[in-house]
């Protein structure tokens, strides 16, 4: 007997069970869970359910339920701001004054030049510069995170954003997997399997690029700092510079719900499917494992794979910055090839050179832009933003023009290396990773070359 | 369970006595049993996992945060058990990933014991999982968790009563506090060995479908032999189980089979049985 044979019999017996087969079925298990349930719990006394349902209705509520949200986005984001200055100044002084020391200390010992150079302005360098942008707002950011997650808000963000995840024609389960991306986009795209239809499920894999991980966030931070907040009055600087960030994760949810439209109505066309949402009881949140998750589970995995991907990537950039070619250096060439193409992005070379080098990690963007500009002869301890400002700024013209479209790029560009291999495990189609590798960048040439072209033509 | 408790010596020889559990985090050498941890999603699963294992999978206040399958080990009074952390689920009826992993490692997997983890505060829907997975297999334990925030909420749960409405065995548990937790050990450990008997009480099926069941599990054995539960593929067959139909269309269903056959990381059980010889 094959197979078909025994589904075709099936069929037949089951047509001969009547149409409520099914129904009577499941109305059977639940009636029992029931009939159980009733044996086996009491109800005595007061309960203190009441408080959840008392919060609930505010945090879950139509009217105050978005504004809360986006007001606890700002809150972490500030906190973040404001914690992550100092150290990061502390430890970025600590980290370059290791680096003079060792390659007096290799200079000394007669090490070649070339290798002097490799080491400690190359690899060294990039893996201070990561570990000092990096470390300290993630150390703040992944805690505040993990007290939400812990409380059980997460799943309340999905249940207010559910109607638009619904209107865009994809799943409401879309927001939980974007809460994850915060951290790690790799890790947004795995928890997308919470989502049952294989349709919505890619959809979110797809859009979860546009919500910027940890890895993107130094970025905008450094550039909020450097240009909202020096804008306004400086007691004001933090609170703008958060504000500029929340405004660009709110682009970025503009554009997952555009996007995620546009799928559904195109290539992953269907209807929104229906689903329960548990919305589970408030619970205190236990410190230590909090501190655990957020500080081991997620920081330390976060920076260590940061710091694995930045020390060779530091050894390429000095290479390119000190290998000469008719008077300049690999670097300069490459970047100046790519400059014209870079300004109709509002952007430059040197940036678009920066987002080649960090295709395997988002996070040494920053500090690639720094030492192309800066070269790789010149000492930099751009641990403070006045110096920051110097070397963007005033010596390479940096304008607001730049730090717009830097956010934007920086926002909607192609994911991690990271995150296209977890998408080519998670979908085993080399077609759906190229569109969600590629259609993010295209999206991020096309934003910036709109603004940059308006910016222009307005003046 | 204090320290002092822990060092009298009735407490040794007590079946719930904390004193011989023994984590033995991610280590993947031979193991004695395999258990499997099932259960609604946001129920503290991964709390007892890590309870029971000393291993930290991340815990999180959202249902669906499990997304893989995390697997650790543990000791008990010398022997030594495999733990299996599935994703959480509410049902094995329908059809996405995350619950055709859960079914087909209680299924496939053939765990020594399965353990469906239940939250006290909403047992009724809790207990709507625990039956199907009753419909699968003899060798399950409830573990009724989250007892403290049941009292919260001014509930009594009297696990005997589910226990014996069920026919497994019930214990329950606060995973935050590890209460319970050296009992649902040695209810596993009796599961594991064959000294706790399980008798799971299956609702009665009408004449109808128990003949259409006993016409169709011979075909099932006869495509697919070995298959640990016939008789639950021949219901789920009838209920047009779509994942099911194209696992028996595929032969997917006769590689899992054999897969279960083959004993490669049961090493431990197959050197103590020839040990006994």
């Amino acid at each position: 007997m094959s197979p078909q044979e025994v589904l075709d019999h099936a069929d037949q017996l089951r047509r001969g069970l009547g149409v409520d087969f099914r129904d009577r079925m499941v109305t059977s298990l639940y009636e029992e869970s029931r009939r159980i349930a009733a044996r086996v719990v009491r109800r005595r006394g007061e309960s203190s359910w009441d408080l959840d349902q008392r919060i609930d209705r505010i945090v879950t509520s139509p009217v105050w339920g978005l504004p809360l949200m986006l007001l606890l986005l700002a809150v972490v984001f500030w906190i973040t701001i404001v914690g992550a200055n100092y150290p990061s100044e502390w430890i970025a002084r600590l980290l370059f004054s290791i680096e003079r020391v060792g390659a007096a200390l290799f200079e000394a010992l007669g090490a070649p030049g070339w290798l002097t150079g490799l080491v400690w302005h190359g690899v060294w360098r990039s893996l201070a510069w990561v570990v000092s942008v990096m470390l300290p707002p993630m150390a703040i950011f992944f805690p505040l995170f993990t007290i939400l997650e812990d409380l059980g808000y997460l799943p309340r963000v999905a249940f207010n954003l559910d109607w638009l995840f619904h209107k865009a024609g994809a799943h409401g389960k879309q927001a939980l997997s974007m809460a994850m991306g915060f951290g790690c986009n790799a890790a947004g795209v795995i928890s997308t399997r919470i989502i049952d239809s294989p349709r919505e499920r890619l959809i979110a894999i797809l859009t979860n690029n546009f919500v910027p991980c940890n890895g993107r966030f130094p970025t905008l931070i450094m550039l909020g700092m450097l240009f909202v907040g020096a804008a306004v009055p400086p007691a004001l600087a933090s609170v703008a510079a958060a504000g500029s960030v929340v405004a660009v994760v709110l682009i970025g949810a503009v554009f997952t719900f555009f996007v995620s439209w546009l799928l559904a109505r195109t290539v992953l066309r269907g209807q929104a499917s229906a689903f329960t949402l548990e919305l589970p009881p408030y619970r205190r949140p236990s410190v230590l494992r909090i501190l655990y998750t957020s500080l081991i589970d997620r920081t330390a995995f976060v920076l260590l794979r940061a710091v694995m991907i930045s020390a060779p990537a530091g050894a390429v950039i000095w290479i390119l910055g000190n290998i000469h070619a008719s008077g300049a250096s690999l670097a300069e060439h490459v970047a100046r090839s790519l400059d014209p193409f870079g300004r109709a992005l509002g952007l430059d070379g040197v940036i678009l050179l920066a987002y080649i080098i960090a295709i395997p990690a988002n996070e040494i963007v920053v500090p690639t832009m720094l030492m192309v500009y800066t070269g790789a002869g010149m000492m930099t301890e751009a641990g403070s933003l006045e110096e920051l400002r110097r070397i963007l700024v005033d010596a390479h013209g940096w304008s607001l023009l730049t730090a717009v479209c830097l956010m934007l790029f920086s926002l909607l560009h192609n994911p991690c290396g990271t995150t296209i291999l977890t998408i080519w495990k998670e979908t085993r189609s080399a077609r759906w990773t190229a569109l969600g590798a590629l259609m993010p960048l295209g999206f991020a040439f096309l934003v910036t070359f709109l603004v940059a072209s308006a910016a222009r033509w307005l003046g | 369970m204090s320290k002092q408790a822990a060092s009298t010596p009735d407490c040794a020889r007590c079946p719930a006595g904390p004193g011989r559990l023994r984590p033995l985090g991610d280590r993947r050498a031979a193991f004695d049993y395999l258990v499997a941890l099932a259960g609604n999603p946001n129920t503290g699963k991964s709390s007892i996992f890590n309870a029971l294992t000393g291993l930290r999978q991340h815990v999180g206040n959202w249902p669906g945060k499990t997304v893989t399958r995390a697997e650790g080990g543990f000791s008990y009074d010398g022997v030594s058990f495999k733990l299996v952390d599935l994703p959480g689920t509410y049902s094995l009826l329908s059809a996405s990933e995350d619950e055709e992993i859960a079914r087909n490692f209680i299924l496939f997997g053939r765990p020594d014991c399965t353990v469906v983890v239940m939250d006290a505060t909403v047992l009724e829907r809790n207990l709507n999982l625990a039956l199907q997975i009753i419909e699968i297999t003899d060798k399950v334990v409830l573990c009724v968790n989250l007892m403290d925030e049941a009292a919260r909420k001014g509930l009594e749960v009297d696990v005997r009563t589910l226990a014996r409405e069920l026919g497994v065995p019930a214990v329950a548990t606060v995973a935050r506090t590890k209460a319970g937790l050296g009992g649902l050990v040695a209810t596993i450990a009796g599961v594991c060995r064959g000294e706790i008997v399980c008798r799971p009480r299956r609702p009665a099926v009408d004449g109808k479908l128990e003949e259409a069941v006993a016409q169709l599990v011979p075909m099932i054995e006869s495509v697919a032999p070995g298959l640990p539960n016939a008789r639950w593929v021949a219901f789920r067959l009838l209920d047009g189980d779509h994942r099911l139909r194209r696992a028996l269309l595929t032969g997917e269903l006769s590689r899992l089979v054999s897969e279960q056959a083959a004993p490669v990381e049961r090493a431990g059980r197959l050197i103590a049985i020839e040990g006994a010889q």
